[in-house]
């Protein structure tokens, strides 16, 4: 609001000033003897010339749709038509304001429309034009797609001349943001009429179409396993990208090959461990993140670098011996330094501005380093000042940084080694759970699965993380919409009771609630409905507590059970749920509710007969508990069972080729010997 | 098949087979170091091509041509450290030197440094341990700077693994690589003159060097393409402040001088007059020097040393050695048959023998572009024709006092032209006419009793003596052409006596007597030799030629 009350006065000021020189160059663009108009546009080219405040006065007095319909006509000289597409390219130079109006008046159409001529001269600064308009952030991408004929004829302008190849590949490059749009320009022949300018004799039309490649095979492995078939002049495309990858080429162009390898290997058109990725892709990233590079080539070296090897513990295993690049990353949070503010304010603002970005970056790739090896994470939390720095980064007010500081974070709570030291030390766990109370979805995932590691039993995180209250929060995070959410949440309640005292157990199952604990054993997520068993057994373990979950919540539990195991789940569910049904039966009191269950005896029983031996197991192991001998009422249970047929199932099973089982059974007959 | 025999035969050929492969491995590696160093005078600052038998330690042994290195100590303690270092240290001129060993075998600890050190260092110590050494150890990744405790600096490396070592001689800094990755600095402000060393520390340890023999592992040569691009931007961007418009004038001069000084005065004038300068000689003055210039170069010496003495009176009078340099020079074009006087006297006509060889140098050699080729290959009818053609768009009005002497000329180089002999003998003395040869007998008395003459007047001169032994051996030969001699025959040694000749003169104008600009390429190639020499490792990527396409 502020900066509307200043411009205002300014702008009247220079209107009064200025107007009457920029209103006699729209007025004679309505001069009836068209010889005039043409030089009227001519001489207004030559007046807009670098001059911002010329360009805005005559936007606003009204040239844009005026030349515009000079373009259009027919009548019009090519020339004047010419001259007119050259003067909107100029004024398209100027600000986003500029564009905006442009784009208002439908220049976009006009232009598209005017590729349709013949003649290459006006063709080309039509499409100088339409690439200042489209490069342009302002501008919605979307228009390039609407008529359907526009891709097909860019394509087919690509053989007249270098300019045009310029400024397709140049918009092409730009309005390549989907995979729709990928796949559009795709089906139109983009590979095939685009390779060739990659040995074209022109940089400009080199890098623009490398560009092109890039933004094409992102996340595509269409296009990524069309490229790798692609020969340029006899050589593989993957061989021109490496030798644009020579140290001696731009920076830019060294960077953008790389990305276009990175994308065609994470689609799965590249081996991992191909020679093109390990000594020519990878080193080059590492490169990118040196200090000598510029900020933004830093940013986006890391970043790539991170992308390309995620998946892959050889690639982080190099890297992270590549050129001291986990020192080197260090450098990426002494922005803006103390240097630059003294210095030059210039340095300082442009500093300020790549802070956030550099340090996301550092993050992200730190976060991929670390991601499988032991040994790395160890390097990166000894690197100077780093917990420190996570610690910061997931309190700050930069989404993009607490989201990268939590990945981050997230991959190095990996390590058992770690959670028992750095993580303790530096009481990761308060921001991460102050990240907890208020953040948007993906960092509450990565959050909630950092602090699924630190609530592991081993982590001196646990017991000051309980204190906190986390309980709670973890049962909100089971109610989620996002099934990431809930099984994170569950996750942690379930690592949060193993072998966890009485009271522990006693707060998860209050604050859960036992409807939502059963809602989430129907729950449409498998993993949600493993890490609640999961957590059932871990609540019931131990006599006194099974007894006493089961005293107060046994008809439930015994409902749950029952549910599944008559229903369709997978092996792993059942046997989870056979689990939970052995440790009820080694509970004093807990035992009768199965044992006066005939229902669930039955099904017992015909698990033990069931074809997969992690079933057999299960139930046996049910089995041998009910039997146990040193326990009161032994004896009854013992009978009870043989009468239902469970001695003969047992003496059976003494004969199964699997060594456990075999043992687990004689083990159970045992009790009836003695 | 008779055993012995053909044992034997079969040994012999294995021995020429590996006498083969050898030289195939030192043709290989002749080139990739030629490819590598372009930069590097080896006359003067051989490349290490192997480990030195004669610089390691006791403990240390080599084989396969001082190539594969092994320990045979105990290997008890630090104490039975071994290393050895290669046959010569790493010269400047490289600017970026590299060179990769190759782990055979780890042996019983590991104990292996790859690296560096200046010449006397203790060979019982592993790289790194002492001062002047840097190493980067096996068993712990660590790198020693001349200190024995280490840094952490890189990963572990064993047996297969390929270590590289490279210095940059420009920045005076070190990187390892390992397989082919890049390991990042190592160590920083090296001193000048390293040796690569390798030491080794525990039985069975053994190891392979590579100094180019084989292609490297990493892509030095891609390190070496930016650091090449680093120096020449270095170059462009050399800042010249707010002498920009000084530079281009100085340039300009240093042009219109060069133009000058070797008398292409039609060029020289439409130069100056474009960007607007003032010629510091008058034109008749450079037309009168490219004409000695062309006689001299067409072998016509006689013409040459007359029209010098008419145009510039006492400069031969004053400098006795020139006029006897030139004299000998018109001896040995008696015996070639193209000095005019002998020509006059029924000789060949100059034809094919005077046709000049365009020479490929620079500088030294305004002759191929001044004696604009066929003027001497066509007849000599034609040379005054190509004079003036040559001189073409300057109006004698306008040539600001053009010399009288000039015409005068024009009507002496004609002279014996008329009655040119038609048959051509090829490489007769004195152009196979007996006049001829007698003349040219006469003309050498006379030069010997100059010679007598000049070393009582001012003693011996052991050049002038060499001179006139080199001119007169020619007439001990029947085929002077083909005899060991013979090369004074050849019309490119007529170069320097036209140079020697074309700066006397100017000399006697007050003017210098090489072009500034021949002076300043003169200048920047023994900067860079004078860098090579300091240790300035820059010197590899600003090759003069480059800049002289």
């Amino acid at each position: 609001m502020m900066a509307c009350l200043l411009e205002a006065p300014l702008r009247i000021s220079v209107l009064s000033e200025v107007t009457a020189t920029s209103r006699h160059y729209v007025d004679r663009l309505f001069d009836p003897d068209p010889q005039n108009v043409l030089q009227g546009v001519i001489d207004m080219k030559n007046a807009v010339i670098g001059n911002n405040r010329q360009k805005a006065n005559l936007i606003v007095l009204g040239a844009v749709p005026r030349l515009l319909y000079l373009l259009q006509q027919s009548s019009s000289s090519l020339e004047l038509r010419t001259e007119c597409a050259v003067v909107l390219g100029s004024l398209a130079m100027g600000t986003e304001n500029n564009i905006k109006s442009l784009v208002d008046c439908h220049i976009i159409p006009a232009l598209l429309q005017g590729l349709l001529c013949s003649d290459l001269i006006f063709i080309e600064a039509c499409l100088r034009c339409l690439r200042t308009v489209f490069i342009s952030p302002v501008t919605p991408v979307q228009l390039l797609y609407t008529d359907p004929t526009v891709i097909p004829h860019l394509m087919s302008l690509l053989s007249r001349s270098q300019h045009t190849q310029e400024y397709i590949t140049q918009i092409f490059a730009h309005c390549c943001k989907t995979p729709e749009h990928q796949t559009v320009l795709f089906n139109h022949g983009a590979i095939q009429n685009i390779a060739p300018l990659l040995i074209s004799p022109s940089f400009k039309v080199r890098m623009q179409a490398l560009k092109c490649f890039s933004v094409l095979a992102y996340e595509n492995a269409q296009v990524s396993m069309t490229l790798v078939n692609v020969l340029v002049d006899g050589e593989q495309l993957s061989q021109v990208f490496v030798r644009m990858m020579q140290r001696d080429k731009p920076i830019e162009m060294q960077l953008t090959a790389a990305k276009c390898l990175t994308y065609m290997c994470r689609a799965g058109a590249i081996r991992t461990d191909d020679n093109c990725i390990v000594l020519k892709t990878l080193p080059c990233l590492v490169r990118m993140c040196s200090k000598e590079r510029l900020l933004e080539e830093r940013v986006e070296g890391a970043e790539t670098l991170a992308y390309l090897m995620e998946p892959d513990i050889e690639l982080q295993r190099i890297a992270s011996v590549t050129d001291h690049l986990v020192s080197m990353l260090a450098d990426y949070f002494k922005y803006p330094s103390s240097v630059s503010a003294i210095t030059d304010i210039k340095r300082l603002d442009h500093d300020l501005k790549h802070a956030h970005e550099l340090r996301q970056a550092a993050f992200k790739l730190y976060a991929s380093l670390g991601s499988n090896d032991e040994d790395i994470r160890k390097k990166i939390t000894e690197t100077e000042n780093m917990m420190d720095r996570i610690v910061s980064g997931l309190s700050e007010s930069s989404i993009k940084v607490r989201l990268a500081a939590v990945r981050c974070l997230h991959s190095l709570s990996r390590s058992v080694q770690q959670l028992r030291t750095s993580f303790h030390d530096h009481a990761v766990w308060k921001p991460l759970m102050k990240l907890l109370q208020n953040a948007p979805d993906e960092v509450l995932v990565m959050a909630s699965s950092t602090l699924c590691n630190l609530l592991l039993e081993f982590s001196p995180s646990k017991e000051p993380i309980l204190e906190s209250g986390v309980i709670e929060l973890l049962c909100s995070l089971t109610q989620s919409d996002s099934p990431a959410l809930r099984v994170n949440g569950i996750w942690a309640l379930m690592n949060m009771a193993f072998q966890a005292d009485q009271k522990v157990k006693v707060e998860i199952v209050r604050a859960l609630g036992t409807e939502q604990l059963f809602r989430l054993l129907s729950d449409p997520d498998t993993n949600v409905l493993m890490k609640t068993l999961g957590l059932l057994r871990n609540l019931l373990s131990t006599r006194p507590h099974i007894d006493q979950v089961m005293s107060s919540h046994g008809k439930q539990i015994m409902q749950a059970v029952t549910l599944i195991l008559e229903g369709e789940h997978s092996i792993e569910v059942k046997e989870q749920t056979l689990c939970i049904l052995a440790n009820i039966a080694d509970g004093n009191t807990a035992k009768e509710l199965i044992m006066t269950n005939d229902d669930m005896l039955q099904k017992i029983k015909y698990y033990m007969g069931h074809s997969n031996v992690k079933l057999q197991l299960a139930a046996t192991f049910c089995i041998s508990n009910l039997i146990w001998n040193e326990e009161d009422g032994s004896q009854e249970r013992q009978d009870k069972l043989r009468d239902m047929g469970f001695v003969d199932i047992l003496h059976k099973l003494t004969q199964a080729s699997d060594p456990n089982l075999c043992d687990r059974a004689k083990t159970a007959m045992q009790q009836y010997l003695a | 098949m008779s055993g012995p025999s053909s044992g034997c035969g079969f040994l012999m050929s294995v021995v020429v087979h590996g006498d083969l492969a050898l030289n195939e491995q030192e043709k290989e590696l002749n080139q990739r170091l030629k490819r590598l160093y372009p930069a590097v005078n080896e006359q003067e600052t051989p490349l290490p091509r192997s480990w030195s038998p004669k610089d390691k330690f006791s403990y240390i042994g080599l084989s396969q041509n001082n190539l594969r290195v092994h320990y045979k100590g105990h290997g008890k303690t630090p104490k039975d450290a071994a290393s050895v270092r290669a046959t010569h240290p790493i010269p400047a001129a490289c600017g970026v030197y590299y060179f990769e060993v190759k782990i055979i075998s780890k042996g019983r600890d590991g104990y292996m440094g790859i690296g560096l050190s200046a010449q006397g260092v203790n060979m019982n110590r592993l790289p790194g341990w002492d001062k002047h050494s840097y190493g980067y150890h096996g068993d712990d990744g660590h790198s020693f700077c001349s200190s024995g405790t280490g840094q952490p600096y890189g990963p572990t490396f064993t047996t297969g693994d390929v270590i590289g070592c490279c210095v940059n001689l420009i920045n005076n800094t070190c990187f390892y690589t390992k397989n082919g990755h890049s390991l990042g600095i190592a160590f920083t402000d090296l001193p000048p003159n390293l040796y690569p060393t390798v030491g080794l520390q525990t039985p069975g340890e053994v190891v392979d060097a590579n100094f180019g023999q084989h292609p490297f592992v990493f892509d030095i040569e891609d390190y070496m393409r930016e650091w090449r691009t680093k120096i020449q931007a270095q170059i462009d961007r050399f800042p010249i402040g707010e002498r920009e418009g000084e530079w281009q004038a100085m340039i300009q001069k240093m042009v219109a001088s060069y133009l000058v000084h070797h008398s292409y005065c039609a060029t020289a004038e439409a130069f100056a007059k474009s960007t607007d300068q003032a010629v510091h000689e008058e034109l008749a003055s450079i037309k009168n020097r490219q004409k000695i210039q062309k006689l001299v170069l067409s072998g016509r010496m006689g013409e040459a040393i007359e029209t010098t003495q008419q145009l510039y009176p006492s400069l031969l009078e004053r400098n006795q050695d020139l006029l006897f340099m030139l004299k000998v020079r018109q001896f040995i074009e008696m015996v070639n048959g193209t000095d005019s006087e002998v020509r006059c006297l029924g000789g060949r006509s100059p034809k094919s023998q005077d046709c000049y060889p365009g020479s490929p140098r620079l500088f030294n050699s305004p002759v191929h572009k001044a004696s604009s080729s066929q003027t001497y290959q066509t007849g000599t009818a034609e040379v005054e024709m190509e004079l003036d053609h040559f001189s073409n768009g300057v109006s004698e009005s306008s040539s600001n006092g053009f010399l009288n002497g000039s015409s005068t000329h024009g009507i002496d180089l004609e002279e014996c032209d008329g009655d040119m002999g038609e048959i051509i003998i090829w490489r007769q003395l004195c152009g196979g006419s007996q006049a001829a040869i007698e003349r040219m007998i006469q003309f050498g008395r006379e030069l010997q009793s100059m010679s007598e003459h000049l070393r009582r007047e001012r003693g011996k001169n052991s050049a002038n003596k060499k001179m006139l032994k080199d001119a007169f051996s020619l007439l001990a030969y029947s085929d002077p052409w083909s005899s060991p001699v013979g090369y004074q025959l050849d019309s490119i040694q007529r170069e320097p006596v036209c140079s020697t000749l074309n700066s006397a003169i100017l000399e006697t104008h007050n003017l210098p007597k090489q072009p500034p600009l021949a002076l300043s390429v003169g200048q920047a190639a023994q900067c860079l030799s004078l860098m090579a020499r300091t240790g300035s490792g820059s010197c590899a990527f600003a090759s003069v030629d480059d800049y002289l396409h």
